[in-house]
């Protein structure tokens, strides 16, 4: 093997240190491990037997058996578990990122979109009907002081008026103006246990929602009954509707009828349209 | 002499000549960043059916309404489903590749830097219009290093402007260096679009090489390689 004897030489980092003469002369001839070689770009070049060959081929094969998992992905029953894990993680690390205090730049009024082209949403009805005259809300669960509490109690505490983006979950948004009381203060005065975990809600229209305990105390999260000015209009929500800047749209529950604190939410019942796919945290 | 002898008698098998063109860590990251950029493109375009606009919602002026056939997800749930799956994979593989072209000092070979300016133009003459092959002086020619760069600036924009819009209020520093919400969405769109442009140009490359290059993106071992005689 005179070339490889050659490339070896050549390569050796010490070749001149010691003396050739000196060692075995059979030494490289024994050695069956040739020395390496290389391409123009750096590739490692090896001369091997078709065996040798087909070892290193099924060896690099298995190592990529991470992209064969993925066609568990094509499989359709597996499909639900994987996304819905998918689903799960993005949640998980969209709570660890979410800042407590961290605030939504609010708008000037000049970015406000006119109040005729903030879009009506509902899933059912614009208008479920309330008896706007006899409406309250129910306040439940973890709280020192749960009862039914009407619009002019709940308008007593500080009110709040902000510039806010709402952003819909199909990918449009749109800047209103929005006045309320935050829900902070409005959850210290029911006496609420602000270390539960979660705040349900139920709405004159069957939809449900419920959120975490960070994003409820949030300093931008409202109870909301007042748009550009004005008592909510129906269609929007009245006469009290969620309003936070830091969840997409599905997650502001309109037409509120009933709150509750919880540490427990139960499945089938996290929300209307999370029940059927959508991600439960829905954070901005 | 004897000893001798009975080596250069020893029956040696042929050998096949091999080079190792594709590091693992390459090869996992080209694999697992293939799947998940189809993913994301059909899932992403389902998403952008819900609402295919980048103006206001009112009044809406659609831009384009992706086919059903071409998405994936069958609604917006299952797509969001599918996208905020195989992001982290195309974001990890993604990472895994740059860091290791970084720290392997291999992205020497493969970025497109200015002075590959004007070699882009012989590579396109000679692919698109039948022009001289322009000779082979280094592991990627100009072409190449372009259309591997500008799938990493890409897959960079598709990542900074995705993350604007999965939390334009907790990244809102970012939202505002993107120029909002929903210039966040364009970039997103944009970049899409480049992938779109490069698969096509990709597999017709891969297909007119042939087996024996393909099959060294799986194993990373070349056969015959060209440039050993």
């Amino acid at each position: 093997m005179p070339e490889t004897q050659h490339v070896s030489d050549g390569e050796e980092p010490n070749a001149g240190a010691e003396p050739h003469a000196e060692e075995d002369p059979h030494a490289e001839v024994h050695d069956q491990t040739p020395h390496p070689r290389f391409g123009p770009a750096g590739e490692e070049i090896r001369d091997l037997t078709p065996r040798e060959r087909g070892r290193i081929n099924r060896r690099e094969l298995l190592k990529l058996a991470p992209v064969a998992v993925l066609g568990a992905f094509a499989i359709p029953s597996l499909q639900p578990p994987l996304l819905n894990t998918g689903l799960r993680f993005s949640d998980w690390t969209a709570e660890k990122l979410f800042g407590a205090r961290r605030l939504e730049p609010t708008y000037s009024n000049s970015e406000v979109a006119p109040f005729d082209r903030f879009p009506y949403n509902y899933y059912d009805v614009l208008d479920p009907e309330v008896d706007l005259a006899r409406w309250t809300l129910t306040v439940e669960g973890l709280v020192k002081r749960p009862g039914n509490y009407t619009l002019q109690q709940i308008q007593a505490l500080p009110k709040v008026v902000q510039n806010t983006r709402h952003i819909c979950v199909e990918g449009w948004d749109v800047v209103g103006n929005f006045g309320g009381v935050r829900g902070s203060d409005f959850l210290r005065w029911a006496g609420a246990d602000l270390t539960a975990r979660f705040v349900e809600f139920e709405c004159a229209d069957d939809y449900y929602e419920s959120i975490d305990m960070a994003t409820m105390l949030h300093p931008q999260t409202l109870f909301c009954y007042e748009m550009y000015g004005r008592p909510l209009d129906r269609g929007h929500g009245a006469p009290l509707g969620l309003r936070m800047p830091t969840k997409l749209g599905y997650k502001q529950a309109k037409y509120l009828v009933a709150i509750r604190v919880t540490n427990v939410l139960k499945n089938g019942m996290r929300g209307y349209w999370e029940d059927q796919g959508y991600d439960w945290y829905g954070g901005l | 002499m004897a000893s001798n002898a009975n080596v250069v008698e020893t029956p040696k098998p042929p050998t096949i000549t091999v080079a190792n063109e594709h590091p693992f860590i390459v090869r996992l990251a080209h694999w697992l960043n293939a799947v998940a950029v189809v993913v994301l493109i059909t899932s992403g375009l389902r998403i952008f059916r819900a609402f295919p606009s980048f103006g206001p919602k009112i009044p809406q002026q659609n831009f384009w309404v992706p086919p059903p056939g071409i998405t994936l997800g069958g609604w917006l749930a299952g797509a969001i489903q599918w996208h905020f799956t195989f992001m982290w994979i195309f974001v990890g593989s993604g990472l895994m590749y740059v860091v290791y072209q970084i720290v392997s000092g291999h992205w020497r070979q493969v970025l497109f830097m200015p002075r590959d300016i004007p070699g882009v133009w012989p590579m396109v003459r000679h692919y698109f219009l039948f022009g001289k092959k322009p000779p082979v002086v280094a592991a990627y020619n100009p072409l190449q290093k372009l259309a591997y760069t500008s799938t990493v600036f890409f897959g960079v924009v598709s990542f900074l402007s995705g993350l604007v819009m999965y939390k334009p209020v907790q990244f809102w520093w970012l939202t505002a260096m993107l120029g909002g919400f929903r210039l966040a969405r364009v970039w997103h769109f944009m970049a899409m679009c480049g992938f779109v442009a490069f698969i096509p140009g990709h597999l017709i490359m891969v297909a007119l090489h042939g087996w024996n290059n393909f099959y060294s993106m799986i194993t990373g071992w070349k056969r015959d390689p060209e440039y050993i005689d």
